[in-house]
This record gives C-alpha cells, sequence and structure tokens, in this order.
C-alpha cells in the first residue's frame, strides 16, 4: 500500500469508529447462527464422487480440436539480456507450429497489481512479459515452443540456443540486507508499529529473551501443475484454467491484451490445490499470446520445474524477536523486526510482522519489517502468509520466554492472551483462545509433559511436548456476488464465480442455501467455476466462505421481497412485510402466524414464471474496521527425536482451532488437517534451495523439494470451540490458513523439550540436531 | 528428450546385438527416463530389457544367483534374501517408493546414477560429469548430499543406491557380458572414483549387459546383518548416510565385522580397516568407533555435510551394538 492508501484506510477508520456496532453488516447477529439443518452436518463434498471416477475435468484434461502444446525456454541466468537467440532448428524440427520469443511476441500490457482497489486484478508482478531482451530473474521465459504434441515441443525446446550478457545480478540475502527498504504499510496496517517505548521495557525487564529466527523460501507444490488450455474464438478469449482467481484472471488478461472484460472469459471449476499459487503468472499469459500468434488453440501445462521458474512462493525470512516480562509473566515489551525478500516487481507481501500486534496484550511494542529487493521470481502468497512464518518466531519466543521465567507455556500465554486488540483496543468480535487451549491440553494430555527438557525418553529416542498458538485474521470480500434462482418446481440454483480447490466451496454454500431458503439439500444445486458467472473475488485470505455466505443471505432478502410482490394479495401471505415472513419448507411462512404459507412453486405458478432470480452481493466489510476479527487456534505435538542420528518423528499432533460456528465437520476437518500437514512439512523438511551464486532455484523437483509424506504425518485430532462470531455471516470465520499457523513453533519447542536443544532456523533438520 | 526408437530384446544375445553404439538398455525406466527427458542422458535407441528372465535361485556354491531383471520388489520380498541376507531386504525397502520399487531392476539399481542437483541441470549448472571440464558447481554450492570420502575437486557427487551398499557388504559379484564375452566383478570394484574423470562411474564398458549378481553363501555376518538408513524424511528420500553392517561373534569377541558405507562416496564405501580392526575384540562402542574412525581419518568433508563424519560414527555405532546384542 502506497501512503496515501494508508491515509484512506485511515480516515474510514476514523469515520467508522463513530458508527454503532448495530448499523454494520451483522450488527444483529445471522439467525442461522442456531437455526441449523443441513449446516453442521458432516456432508460429504458434492465434487467426490466425479473425482474418483475421474470425471472432473481439469484444466489441462479439456478436450479440444487443432490443440498445440506448449514447451517453455527458461533463462539461465539472473540478470542482463538476451545476445543471441538461434531459433531456426526448433522451427524445423517435427511438429513445431511457432517459436514465439521477444522478436515475434505479441504487444501486451504489463500485468494489472493484484490488491484490494482492483478486485478485476491479479498480476503478481508488474514486469513487461517478452516484449524486450532483458533478463530479470534466472528462469524467465525466453521462449515458447509450441507444437503438435508435448513431446515434440519439449525436444524443439531444446534445440533453441540463447546467448547472454550478464551483468552482476543481485541475489544474495545477507548482502541484500544492507541495502533493503522499509515499505510505509503492511497490507492495511501501518508497518512501524511503536508504542510504549518497548526499547526501555526490555531493558529494565525482570525476565526477557532476544532472539533470531529464520524460515527458508518455500513453494507450494500442489498435485495439479498449473495448466491452462486457451483457445481465441472470434476475438474473444476463453481461457480453461487452474485458478484461484477467476475474476482477477479475466480482469488481467483483458487489460493486458486490450480486450473487453466482457470478452474473456475464465473457466475453472475444478482445481487441485492452490494454496494461494494458482493465481495469473507468465505461463497463462503467454499461452493466450502464443495462440493468439498461431491461431490456433493452445495448452500450457507446467513441469515441475517449469512451475518452481515460474510461480512464486513463499520468501525466505529472518526475524528477530526479543520479549520481556515481569516474573509473574505479564509481558512488558514485544519486539519484532525482520526481514524478508521482496523484489521490487513483486507485489504480494509477506507480513510476518503481523502476528505479535494481536495475539497477546503488551505494554509496549516495537515492531518493523523490511525487504530486501533482489534479482529474483516475485513471490505469491502462500497459505498463511504473515502469519505462518510470524507464528514461528513468536511462539518459539514465547516457549523460550516460558522457559526462562520457570512458567508453564500454556500458563503464559493465559496471563497475557489478549481480550481487546493490543494496538488498537477495538473490541473482539469473538475470541476464545484459551478456551481452544484448554480442549486442546485436555484431549493432547498436556499435564504429561515435563517441563525440564531431556527427562523421556524410550532407547535411542528422546521424548517432547510443545505446544504453540496459531491465529490468522477474518476477510470477508466486497463485491463477490451470487445469483440465486428458484424455479418453478421450487427448486434452488445457486451461481457464482467462485473457486473449487478441493476445500468443498460448494458443498458448504448448498448447506447453507439449503437452510437459508427452507429447503432440503436435494433441491439445492450449486454452480460455481466460470467467469460468466456473478463476480466472485480470489479464493485467499480465508474468506471465500464469509464472502459467499455473505451474498446468499443479500440474495435471500431480495428474494423475500420479490417472492411477497410476486405472490400479490392473492395469498395467505397477503398483507405480510418482509420482516413478517421466514423461509420454510420450500416457501414462505409468516413469523407469527405459520399457517399463512405458500410454497416458492405457487407462487411462481401463479404468477406465470419460469423462474425467479436475484444476485446479492457481499458489501463492504466495515465489520473488520470496527472490530478486532481474527481467528485462533492452539497446535500441540509430541514426537521423538533420535539420539543417534538426529531424526525427528512426529507422533502426534493436536489442532483446537476457535473459528467460530464450523459449518462442516467433515470438509472443516480436511482443511484443519491439510493446514496442520503444510505446517508440518515447513517445520521439518521443506526449504527451496536458491543456489545465491546464480539466482538458480536448485530444487524444482518432488525428490528434491521435500513435501512430507505419509510415514511422516502421524495422528492428528482436531477440535473447534464452535463459539458463533455474532459479526460475521453464518457466525463462521474462515477456516482455510490458519492451520498452517503456528504448528511449526509447536515443533521446534516439542524438540527443544525433547532434547533440550533450541532450533531457530527452520526447516529442523537433523544436522541441526547432532 | 531427442525423438529415439524402442525395442523390446527378445533374449540376452538379442539385447547385445541390438544395443549398437549409441543404444541404452532399458530396465524398469525409473532413471533413465527421467535422464532422457532432462537431456542430462541421450539415447537413440532403448533396448527393453525388463521382461528378459529374471528369476533368483540358489547358486551351486549354496549362494545366490539373482538375474539382473528381477525387479526390486521381488527380491526385496524374496524368502532366502529375507533370512540369509537380511540386510539386502531391508536396504531395497528402505529405497524409493513401493511404485519405483516394483518398477526398478537389480541391473538399473546398480547402474542408476548420482542425484546431484548440478547433474540434473543441463540449462543452468556446470558438472564435469555430464560436460568433462565444464566445472562442478557442486563443490561450493548445495553438497549436503554430497561425498565426504574419495571425492576429487572435479566432482563429489555420490552413489545413490541403498542396494548396492548392501551388496558391496555382502561381497556381491556382478556377472557381465559384452563384446568381450562373460566376465565377473566384485560389486565393490565395479564403482569407481571420480578422480579427473568423473563421467566413468563403473568399470563397464559401452555395450556390456549386467546379466546377474551372485551373492557368496551366507555366513554367521551375514544373517546377523543390518541397514539403517538416515535421510530427511521418514520415507522416500535418497540416504545422507547409510550402514550396512554384520557382525558374528565368538567368544565374547569379534569373530567378523562386514560394514559397508552409503551416501559418502562416489561408490559404496566398504570400511575395510574398521572390519579388520574389530576382529578379536571385544565387541563395545567404544571399540566400534576407534575402528570406523580408522576408515574416516581421510574424510574430507565439504562447505555443506561435515556433519555427515559424526553420523557416520553414530549409526555405525549404534547399528553394531544392536548387532552385538542379537548375537550374544
Ligand atoms: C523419486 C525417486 C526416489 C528414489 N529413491 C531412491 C532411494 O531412496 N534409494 C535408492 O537406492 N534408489 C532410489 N531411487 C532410484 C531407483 O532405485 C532407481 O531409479 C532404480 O533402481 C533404477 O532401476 P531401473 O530398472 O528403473 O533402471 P533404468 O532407469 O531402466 O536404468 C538405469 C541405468 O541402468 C542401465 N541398465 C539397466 N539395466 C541394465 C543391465 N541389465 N545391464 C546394463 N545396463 C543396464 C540403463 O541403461 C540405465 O543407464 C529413486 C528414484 C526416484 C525416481
Amino acid at each position: 500500500m502506497t501512503k496515501l492508501q494508508n491515509a484512506i484506510v485511515g480516515g474510514v477508520r476514523a469515520v467508522i469508529g463513530h458508527v454503532p456496532a448495530s448499523w454494520l453488516p451483522g450488527g444483529t447477529p445471522d439467525p442461522l447462527i442456531d437455526k441449523r439443518v443441513a449446516l453442521g452436518g458432516q456432508q460429504t463434498r458434492i465434487d467426490g464422487p466425479d473425482k474418483v471416477r475421474g470425471a472432473a475435468r481439469f484444466a489441462a484434461e479439456v478436450p479440444m480440436k487443432n490443440l498445440l502444446y506448449a514447451s517453455f525456454v527458461h533463462s539461465a541466468i539472473a540478470r542482463g539480456r538476451i545476445a543471441d537467440l538461434d531459433v531456426s532448428a526448433a522451427e524445423a524440427a517435427p511438429g513445431v507450429a511457432l517459436v514465439m520469443t521477444h522478436h515475434n511476441a505479441p504487444k501486451m500490457a504489463v500485468p494489472p497489481p493484484i490488491g484490494m482497489t482492483n478486485l478485476k486484478a491479479a498480476g503478481n508482478h508488474t514486469l513487461p512479459i517478452m516484449q524486450d531482451a532483458k533478463i530479470r530473474w534466472n528462469g524467465q521465459v525466453v521462449a515458447v515452443v509450441l507444437a503438435e504434441t508435448r513431446e515434440q515441443a519439449d525436444h524443439a525446446a531444446t534445440l533453441i540456443r540463447v546467448g547472454y550478457e550478464a551483468v552482476q545480478a543481485r541475489t544474495q540475502f545477507e548482502e541484500g540486507k544492507a541495502s533493503a527498504y522499509t515499505p510505509d504499510s503492511m497490507l492495511v496496517e501501518k508497518n512501524r508499529l511503536d508504542k510504549g517505548n518497548a526499547g526501555q521495557k526490555l531493558a529494565e525487564a525482570a525476565f526477557k529473551i532476544d532472539a533470531v529466527y529464520t524460515t527458508p523460501w518455500e513453494n507450494h507444490n500442489p498435485i495439479e501443475p498449473h495448466a491452462s488450455t486457451i483457445v481465441w474464438q472470434d476475438g474473444k478469449l476463453i481461457v480453461h484454467d487452474a485458478t484461484q482467481m477467476i475474476h482477477g484472471t479475466a480482469g488481467s488478461l483483458a487489460k493486458i491484451f486490450g480486450l473487453k472484460v466482457g470478452d474473456v472469459q475464465v473457466s475453472s471449476p475444478y482445481v487441485g490445490g492452490g494454496f494461494g499459487a494458482k493465481g495469473l503468472w507468465d505461463h497463462q499469459i503467454l499461452g493466450v499470446a502464443a495462440a493468439k500468434l498461431a491461431d490456433r488453440p493452445v495448452r500450457v501445462a507446467l513441469s515441475r520445474a517449469s512451475m518452481h521458474r515460474l510461480i512464486g512462493g513463499r520468501t525466505q525470512t529472518e526475524q528477530r524477536v526479543a520479549l520481556a516480562a515481569d516474573a509473574d509473566g505479564t509481558l512488558k515489551a514485544l519486539l519484532h523486526h525482520g526481514y524478508g525478500v521482496k523484489p521490487l516487481h513483486s507485489i504480494c507481501d509477506e507480513g510476518f510482522s503481523l502476528t505479535g500486534r494481536s495475539l497477546y496484550a503488551c505494554e509496549s511494542f516495537d515492531i518493523v519489517q523490511h525487504y530486501v529487493d533482489l534479482d529474483l521470481l516475485a513471490n505469491s502468497f502462500m497459505r498463511g502468509p504473515g502469519e505462518t512464518p510470524g507464528t514461528f518466531a513468536i511462539e518459539c519466543a514465547m516457549d523460550e520466554l516460558a522457559h526462562a521465567i520457570g512458567m508453564d507455556p500454556i500458563e503464559l500465554r493465559r496471563r497475557n492472551v489478549a481480550t481487546r486488540d493490543p494496538v488498537s483496543g477495538a473490541p473482539h468480535s469473538q475470541s476464545a483462545m484459551m478456551e481452544a487451549y484448554d480442549l486442546g491440553a485436555a484431549r493432547f494430555g498436556w499435564h504429561r509433559r515435563m517441563a525440564q527438557p531431556g527427562m523421556r525418553r524410550e532407547g535411542e529416542w528422546l521424548i517432547g511436548m510443545g505446544c504453540a498458538s496459531g491465529t490468522f485474521p477474518f476477510m470477508r470480500m466486497p463485491g463477490t456476488s451470487v445469483r440465486v434462482t428458484i424455479d418453478n418446481s421450487g427448486d434452488v440454483h445457486v451461481a457464482s464465480a467462485a473457486h473449487e480447490m478441493g476445500m468443498g466451496t460448494a458443498t458448504v454454500q448448498r448447506q447453507h442455501a439449503a437452510d437459508r431458503l427452507g429447503l432440503p439439500l436435494d433441491r439445492v444445486t450449486v454452480t460455481i467455476g466460470d467467469s460468466s458467472l456473478p463476480f466472485a473475488s480470489f479464493a485467499g485470505g480465508s474468506s471465500q466462505t464469509a464472502s459467499l455466505a455473505a451474498a446468499i443471505s443479500a440474495a435471500s432478502g431480495k428474494l423475500v421481497a420479490e417472492l411477497l410482490r410476486l405472490a400479490g394479495n392473492d395469498t395467505p401471505l397477503a398483507g405480510l412485510k418482509p420482516a413478517e415472513v421466514e423461509f420454510a419448507d420450500g416457501g414462505l411462512r409468516g413469523v407469527e402466524d405459520p399457517a399463512r404459507n405458500e410454497s416458492f412453486a405457487s407462487i411462481l405458478r401463479r404468477s406465470g414464471r419460469a423462474e425467479l432470480s436475484v444476485v446479492g452481493e457481499s458489501g463492504a466489510p466495515l465489520e473488520i474496521i470496527k472490530y478486532s476479527m481474527h481467528s485462533t487456534s492452539a497446535n500441540f505435538c509430541e514426537l521423538r527425536v533420535s539420539e543417534v542420528t538426529g531424526e525427528i518423528r512426529v507422533n502426534r499432533l493436536v489442532g483446537a482451532f476457535d473459528c467460530g460456528r464450523i459449518l462442516n465437520a467433515r470438509t472443516a476437518t480436511s482443511q484443519f488437517k491439510g493446514g496442520m500437514i503444510m505446517g508440518l512439512g515447513m517445520a521439518l523438511t521443506e526449504e527451496t534451495l536458491l543456489d545465491e551464486r546464480s539466482g538458480r532455484i536448485m530444487s524444482t523437483s518432488l525428490a528434491d523439494y521435500h513435501v512430507p509424506v505419509h510415514l511422516d504425518v502421524p495422528d492428528i485430532d482436531i477440535l473447534w470451540t464452535d463459539i458463533p462470531d455474532p459479526r460475521t455471516p453464518l457466525g463462521a470465520r474462515g477456516i482455510g490458513e490458519i492451520g498452517t499457523t503456528g504448528v511449526a513453533a509447536a515443533i521446534a519447542n516439542a524438540v527443544f523439550n525433547a532434547t533440550g536443544k533450541r532450533v531457530r532456523d527452520l526447516p529442523l533438520t537433523l544436522d541441526k540436531l547432532l | 528428450m531427442t525423438p529415439l526408437t524402442y525395442i523390446r530384446a527378445s533374449d540376452r544375445a538379442d539385447a547385445l546385438a541390438r544395443a549398437g553404439s549409441d543404444g541404452r538398455f532399458l530396465g524398469g525406466g525409473t532413471n533413465l527416463v527421467d535422464l532422457l527427458r532432462q537431456n542430462v542422458e541421450r539415447a537413440s535407441a532403448l533396448v527393453d530389457i525388463s521382461s528378459l528372465d529374471g528369476a533368483i535361485r540358489e547358486s551351486e556354491s549354496g549362494g545366490l544367483f539373482i538375474d539382473a531383471s528381477v525387479k526390486n520388489t521381488a527380491l526385496a520380498a524374496h524368502p532366502l534374501v529375507r533370512s540369509r541376507y537380511p540386510v539386502l531386504a531391508r536396504a531395497l525397502l528402505a529405497g524409493a517408493s513401493a511404485q519405483i520399487r516394483n518398477m526398478a531392476t537389480v541391473g538399473g539399481n546398480i547402474l542408476q546414477r548420482t542425484r546431484c542437483m548440478y547433474f540434473y541441470d543441463v540449462d543452468g549448472a556446470r558438472c564435469n560429469k555430464r560436460q568433462p571440464g565444464a566445472g562442478c558447481d557442486a563443490l561450493y554450492g548445495f553438497n549436503r548430499y554430497h561425498a565426504i570420502l574419495g571425492a576429487s575437486d572435479q566432482c563429489v557427487a555420490t552413489h545413490p543406491s541403498d542396494m548396492c551398499v548392501a551388496l558391496a557388504m555382502l561381497d556381491a559379484v556382478i556377472h557381465l557380458s559384452g563384446a568381450a564375452g562373460e566376465r565377473q566383478v566384485p560389486l565393490t570394484d565395479f564403482h569407481v572414483l571420480p578422480g579427473d574423470t568423473p563421467q566413468i562411474e563403473t568399470v563397464l564398458k559401452s555395450g556390456d549387459l549386467i546379466t546377474a549378481v551372485e551373492l557368496p553363501p551366507p555366513s554367521d555376518a551375514t544373517v546377523n546383518s543390518e541397514y539403517r538408513k538416515v535421510r530427511d524424511r521418514s520415507s522416500y528420500a535418497f540416504a545422507l548416510i547409510s550402514v550396512a553392517g554384520g557382525l558374528a561373534l565368538a567368544d565374547g569377541q569379534v569373530a567378523q565385522a562386514r560394514i559397508a558405507l552409503g551416501g559418502v562416496a562416489a561408490k559404496p564405501w566398504r570400511a575395510r580397516r574398521a572390519e579388520q580392526a574389530l576382529v578379536g575384540r571385544a565387541p563395545t562402542p567404544d571399540a566400534f568407533l576407534a575402528a570406523i574412525r580408522e576408515d574416516l581419518i581421510d574424510a574430507r568433508p565439504l562447505s555443506g555435510n561435515s556433519f555427515k563424519i559424526g553420523l557416520v560414527e553414530r549409526t555405525m555405532v549404534a547399528v553394531l551394538t544392536a548387532l552385538a546384542g542379537t548375537n550374544a
């Protein structure tokens, strides 16, 4: 954010501060918090059977006549220019239809950057793509080959000869720190927080810890690599994409290629995992350009290696945390300083320094983060951006502080848990982290933990237990819309350009629509995944469920008014006002007098309508300005560390979550578990290997980038408080990302409890424990 | 990958005849196909030998005769392997994944190539093994997985096989067939150290076919054996280091010790000095440690793998201590 945007946010904050709570959306708690039929159940995923049968069609599988396959040539230097380029052998190779380089690529505008001000923009960087001879990172695409088969394209790509004029590239983190820059804002917060003279309080405190924690560059590695099947039809562009930003991608492609937004269609009914990576990157843009040039449909399906060279990850971080406390554990000062990499062309923030501003009450804060500008691929958001590395540092530091004071780590958190926003003083909409701790501790058996490290062993294995808090802010996106249609048999159809990456989007909104409109599940259908449907913002920030829920809720209000109007006077409902009726049994009925009712089918039949359709929209999320809205969690880990080899094996994980009401126990459990497994990977194995001499990523396969295997993943117990948040639709907050936060700290803390060794740099590979 | 022809060999003679100068034998393809796709290797023809006879039988001397096309899974499951050479079954099962082991053959496993990331990165890295004289980016780059023994300033890559570490410990012999007829090479002499020619990895000559692997008759120290692999995740990762150990005791003393190390060199490393030092000694952790240090005196760690020396020591001591316990 710019200074200007900061000022706007500040201004809005000042105005809203005077608005009474009841004026805000959600001021009266959503009645569906308590009135649940389908919600809160265990419905299986609507998309499950098709996926199991292989009938779900992913972007790289869309059948297409006359298709060409793309292969990319990546630059082998980090900075400089292409001096000579020989594509003749490639052009002459069997099956080749086109070789595209900066010499013949069509004119394209730079991608419009993703941000809160333009929800139809999805660019992760603002660099020109294949418009000049410049090389800006090692791995940038320098040529695209289109051929009749993928194999032919891949082969021809190897025949392209590229000569470079390299110049000294900046690819070293340590060196770059010296010239790091300090942004004014971190997402919607001011970057620098200096409150209550933290420096002095640190100096005077009875107990303090001051340490540096590091997390490596990480990549998402969804099971489905990025892919698009692209076709130009009569001047219009259709992209079958694997994306969690359907409208952002459509809007961006329109900008880049100078098209009307309505002339770009993006279809993405199924996505094989995204975690933040499935946005707009160079591959779609280059595929669209090549399809235009070749005048034929094109399929781009990235190899794992291309994925690592073209799709950004989570930046490495270096975080200094200092905590000061009284003898009774009361926090006196919290200092959180640090560095991440964010090239100037990169858009996504990794706001790790936000974590410490919401979790604990504290007398003073000294918080700021800096970015190192390097000649590297832009970052993207990765599950739990900011809080995932942020909780690692803060929550290890809390454990260190507890140990220094000689206090139980849960007790230290209990003494300091925030009861309102520690910085702004705003009230929580709902927050019950210690309830989550109590639930989790009971299930986990925390009382069995020995405070003294290194006390439990089985043979060569030292056993340890650890805990850590997780947190992620609530977000609801404006603009997300849903069309709700009632047909003349009274069935309901919900449609929105929302995203299904395996989380259960359609499944849960079907439960929601059924309960909202008083119907059984089997009379509701949900269609998502295409830009021809009403606008939806991205599947990110754990915001999609709340945004869709707000939109369906808004639509239901419109439906009441429309249905009453259509029903006219010749109905038992005649004379009732919208506030005097409710949805029930597939129709409307009087709240006071349920005998006064009429079904949707009857109303539509009588009014001669084949269907009734309204669009509802999730309004501006003013509640997040009035309230402090964060989900929290308590993570527990028991593990063992081999005294011989330093290998860590995790025996158990327990995650207890305070995320408002849970809408579907089954899909929620898998979201939480998946998140925790990602946290486990971060703790133990995951690391993108950047060779700092060349700016080259070396870990470009799943053999070299270690995600956890089944054997690494222990039994995971998932619990939740299920306390409704009265300020959110359905009483629910997002659950997609919080699972990843706090896990790495719980694991590192358990390693300390097992061995007495404090490892502050991830991943916790065995050599650090020998 | 460059276009190539695919031929399915009908028998051994057919395979040898068809390989030609630029042809390559195809086992399960789990390594070769990756290398071809990444242009680390090139071939004009693949001669598929994976469906040639794949038998495991007892040899006349009481050892075990294993055809080269036997799958890793089948070898690990064989009752004679499990009872007489448990170290081999363990090593096989510690490797790769079940799916890959179902495809991988004994011959291919022996000839699989290093996993050095610079070796694989044709476009972006220098590698003397891939392109002699080009330079070695691993020497001061990512070399956590690399050699501490027997390396040169030309190449510090390791041989990644688990199976071969067990075979080295068992004194396996490789049977070869080629233009010059048939010959036999002990596994410990089969792979060669890089020196100034890291592109040469084995004593195999162009067109040579591995036909079988022969294990000598079992002895106390092969039956009382163990394989321990240390890696970055609990499965589906290559060894940082591994230890194949076998121990026979008599009268409370070491009668025979067999020790081979993986993940430390361009070949499975037989720790012969330790084996000799232990004979006649009491089987104590101190004795094991002192013994393995005699081999590790020559260790030359790189920027990213000095932890391996201590790790080998501790793992070796743990393996032999456990074996001493079961043999007591
Ligand atoms: C992701 C991954 C993880 C892995 N993890 C491990 C691990 O942890 N431990 C481990 O030990 N291995 C591991 N492997 C390697 C695996 O064991 C080898 O790929 C496999 O053993 C090779 O056997 P293959 O039959 O598929 O060989 P191929 O790929 O078919 O051939 C390999 C080489 O051997 C040659 N060849 C094959 N048979 C003969 C013959 N009879 N005579 C002459 N030449 C021949 C081929 O020409 C080729 O050069 C892993 C592999 C992968 C892909």
